[in-house]
């Protein structure tokens, strides 16, 4: 196809966007993350704020929404541009704020640097985000516009280079593209790591003209939400990836499979196809050229295991969502019996970039073997938790201390468990570890979808293995009597161990021998994956299982049936009602003598007067196994 | 075309399990809605899903009657109907209440106790996960990750997300609910009175 059209076609579509974006660099723009995260924070009250203070001043500004920057713990966050000053960057923002911001900053000049987190720009006044270890490590390839462009707006994504990848793409040939790919190693980021160019050229070159390609958007692991946030965030971005995905491979239809949970990631999707349509990248002859290719959303249903290929294929075919044996691959008979493309979100997303700058340019991040960036939604008991972008090869210990700012409040650290369901536990111990598809794997982690999960000394590593088997076991889709009933077998034991109700240590051999099993007799990776977490957590913490086995004990003060609430009345000050006015059920007392205590027949264990209890006393503990307490009861007598 | 109201049902009562089943008169509004999605669509199983998706997003559940209407109109067995609804999430078989709680019980949620929320939603309310109140004002689910793991425990509360919920807490979300709806009885009988 003439070159000459299509780059005359991005052309124009780039003058547009950025004559119609002019405007923004000449006065202040406010930008409020309502993504979800942002959402839940009280971002919406925070826009409408700041809409109506600069109205009420008749103020020449602009509120826009943007996506999730991830910093996910500072949220509502609010950047602030004005013409003359870098721009500003605020966390917690809150009406009281809002109203200082519009007077002090909007109005006189003073940008308020004792709220700005960070500047966005570098400049000679305030630190930016390299200036923090956390901006140090962090590098962004696909979370690079999240949050810093209006999701719903075509024209803040094509004025950052937007489609710019594509335009290129259609000058090439297919097997040129292909070659790219290929030689950026990109590897499959939903899970597997399997190398996205093989994948494609096996598409390319299975016999055929009707192919698809699909986005896997179907995000399974309990503690992740990247997948939905790059959707909610920057949308086009994947919707370029897939185009040329489709381009490559010879397909002319293709599909986001997109959870149904997700509703605000599936309306901004399409949106953004509808605006894409409008400015001629999807449809017929795409750019002026003589290629053909659409898109369509189908929502999921909910259920784990359709995130696995076959299963998702079935379940896009109106069947129930159950995997099925292969070969045949994908590539060679996928959705209609057709050979089809499957990539995650974030596989599709690097490759825009990838075509951009280079496949050399790709690998000079990350690892020989893993190159690229890595995207992990940090949870758990760190202190700033949220969506980070790091380089492969960066090691546990830097995500979890320097990226992650460490455990709050004086904890100590016990584990962080990576990749989900299918994941481990990993300790102290293997901190060090890369994080590299390969180097997790040999650690008995993986990285899995990118959920990350810190855990301290208050988290029992008994409770949270179960936790993740009780999920697996509950999505089995049932067609492997050993993912099916194994797994409930393990389930059985490990919620005995944390009931105190297992006398016997062989029953962790048990564990052992029925997860080897599974793993042998079970046809997908739901099933082969799902001892992971039990496993791990045998390997390194084997005290702990000991502890609830033999002694009833669970060290971490969690499992609530080893466990038992007291009021130390050396501690307890008397005067004070907090405690018994936070119990729901009535259990908590004040005795003759005016101390408080607990009847622990009504106590359900809810922790409400450990937390309502002033910390100057302290007064409430937890102590296991529970029959302290009737010891400490007798000694008080 | 008449709109579902909610409170036509009939409540059998087997033991401590409610299953609710729509009235005759229901039952016919529950097929024309039904019959009015199916217009919208060809009858290909690939459209299966999505014409179950369109049913829930009207009904708020998938009434037996409907799964009995798609499956003849699609020319498939009823059970490879139900098959699917069962075997997915995201579908209901009962009608939701008024009001739905959705407990999060991700990874982070639940390691700093989401299931210490989910327990008092169950205690208050005297029913379990995934069922109505008798007077349908409220249900409970359990939702994995809603993305808002920095506010862990979470509930989403009908659209709205609530973070840290505590016990303490989920008795403030039902009291304010309770208020709600006093305020709105009242207001009804103020109506009422003014009408007179
Ligand atoms: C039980 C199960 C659940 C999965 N869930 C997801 C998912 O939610 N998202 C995803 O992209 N891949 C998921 N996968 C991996 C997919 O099967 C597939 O490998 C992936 O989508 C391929 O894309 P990639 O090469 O870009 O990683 C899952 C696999 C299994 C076995
Ligand atoms: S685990 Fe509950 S919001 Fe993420």
């Amino acid at each position: 196809m003439s070159a000459i059209v299509i780059e005359g076609y991005y052309a124009g579509l780039k003058s547009k966007a950025d004559h119609k974006l002019l405007p923004l660099k000449e006065k202040p723009v406010i930008w409020v993350g309502t993504a979800t995260c942002g959402k839940a924070a009280g971002a919406i009250e925070v826009r409408e704020a700041f809409k109506k203070e600069i109205k009420s001043r008749g103020l020449d500004a602009e509120v826009m929404e943007v996506g999730c920057m991830g910093h996910c713990y500072a949220e509502p966050l609010t950047v602030i541009s004005k013409p003359g000053f870098p721009p500003l960057c605020y966390g917690h923002v809150d009406e009281g704020l809002v109203k200082r911001l519009v007077e002090d900053f909007l109005v006189n000049d003073d940008p308020c640097y004792e709220y700005a987190m960070v500047a966005l720009e570098p400049n000679d006044i305030f630190p930016t985000l390299t200036d923090f270890p956390r901006g140090a490590y962090e590098e962004k390839i696909i979370l690079e516009d999240c949050g810093f462009i209006d999701p719903e707006d075509i024209d803040h994504y094509i004025a950052r280079e937007g489609y710019a990848a594509l335009a290129k793409v259609l000058t090439m040939k297919p097997e040129e593209v292909l070659e790219e790919i290929k030689a950026s190693n990109l590897r499959g980021r939903g899970g597997a790591g399997f190398p996205a160019g093989i994948k494609w050229e096996a598409c390319r070159k299975s016999p055929g003209s009707e192919k698809y390609v699909i986005v896997n958007a179907d995000e399974g692991d309990p503690g992740a939400f990247m997948d939905r946030s790059i959707l909610e965030s920057n949308p086009h971005l994947v919707i370029e990836g897939l185009i040329i995905s489709a381009y490559t491979i010879g397909s002319s239809r293709g599909y986001f499979y997109v959870r149904s949970e997700y509703p605000q990631a599936i309306r901004r999707l399409e949106t953004a196809l509808e605006q894409a349509r409008e400015k001629g990248l999807l449809g017929n002859s795409i750019m002026g050229s003589d290629f053909n290719f659409d898109i369509e959303i189908f929502r999921g249903s909910g259920a784990f295991v359709c995130g696995e290929g076959t299963a998702l294929i079935n379940s896009m075919e109106g069947k129930m969502g159950i995997p099925e044996h292969r070969p045949p691959r994908l590539a060679e008979s996928g959705f209609r019996g057709k050979p089809t493309l499957l990539n995650n979100v974030k596989t599709f997303a690097y490759v825009p970039a990838i075509i951009r700058k280079g496949a050399d340019w790709f690998k000079s991040t990350g690892t020989s073997k893993s190159p690229g960036t890595a995207v992990f939604s940090l949870v758990g008991k760190v202190g700033n938790s949220g969506l980070v972008e790091v380089p492969m090869g960066t090691t546990l210990r830097q995500l979890v201390y320097d990226v992650g700012e460490g455990i709050p409040g004086e904890k100590k650290f016990k584990a962080v468990q990576i990749g989900g369901p299918s994941g481990g536990c990993l300790p102290e111990s293997a901190l060090d570890v890369p994080i590299d598809f390969d180097s997790l794997h040999e650690a008995g982690a993986i990285m899995g979808s990118g959920g990350l999960v810190i855990l301290d000394e208050d988290d029992c590593m008994v409770a949270i293995a179960r936790y993740f088997l009780e999920f697996t076991q509950k999505e089995s889709c049932g067609k492997c009597t050993f993912c099916r009933l194994g797994t409930k077998h393990m389930l059985d034991i490990l919620t005995r161990i944390t009931k105190g109700q297992e006398e016997d240590l062989a029953s962790l051999d048990i564990l052992r021998e029925l997860a080897e099993d599974i793993e042998a007799g079970s046809l997908c990776n739901l099933g082969k994956t799902a001892p992971n977490p039990v496993l791990t957590t045998i390997r390194y913490f084997l005290d702990e299982y000991k502890e609830h086995i033999v002694n009833k004990r669970c060290p971490a003060l969690m499992c609530t049936d080893l466990i038992a609430f007291y009021i130390a009345p050396e501690k307890c000050s008397k005067l004070c009602n907090a405690c018994v006015g936070s119990c729901p059920t009535e259990a908590v007392y004040t005795r003759e003598d005016g101390l408080k205590a607990i009847n622990q027949d009504k106590c359900v264990k809810c922790n409400n007067c450990l937390k309502a209890c002033p910390t100057e006393y302290s007064a409430v503990i937890k102590l296991s196994p529970p029959e302290l307490v009737v010891e400490k009861e007798r000694e008080q007598k | 075309m008449q709109g579902v109201t909610k409170r036509h049902y009939v409540i059998i009562s087997k033991g401590d399990v409610f299953v609710l089943k729509p009235s005759e008169n229901e039952k016919e509004i529950i097929i024309e809605h039904v019959a009015e999605i199916l217009g919208g669509w060809r009858a290909d199983r690939e459209n299966l899903i999505p014409i179950l998706q369109d049913v829930q997003d009207r009904l708020g559940y998938l009434p037996g009657v409907a799964m009995e209407k798609i499956a003849t109109a699609m020319d498939i067995p009823a059970v490879d109907v139900f098959g699917l609804a069962t075997f997915y999430n995201q579908f209901r078989l009962n009608p939701p209440g008024d009001h739905q709680f959705k407990v999060c019980m991700g990874t982070a949620c639940y390691m700093v106790g989401g299931n210490i929320a989910m327990d008092s939603f169950k205690r208050r309310l005297s029913i379990g996960e995934g069922d109505t109140t008798p007077d349908r004002k409220f249900s409970l689910e359990r939702v994995v990750c809603v993305g808002c793991c920095s506010i862990a425990p979470v509930v989403v509360v009908d659209d709205m997300i609530e973070g840290k919920v505590t016990p303490t807490r989920v008795d403030g979300i039902l009291l304010a609910f309770e208020d709600k709806h006093q305020k709105k009885d009242d207001n009804k009988g103020n109506q009422g009175q003014e009408g007179v």
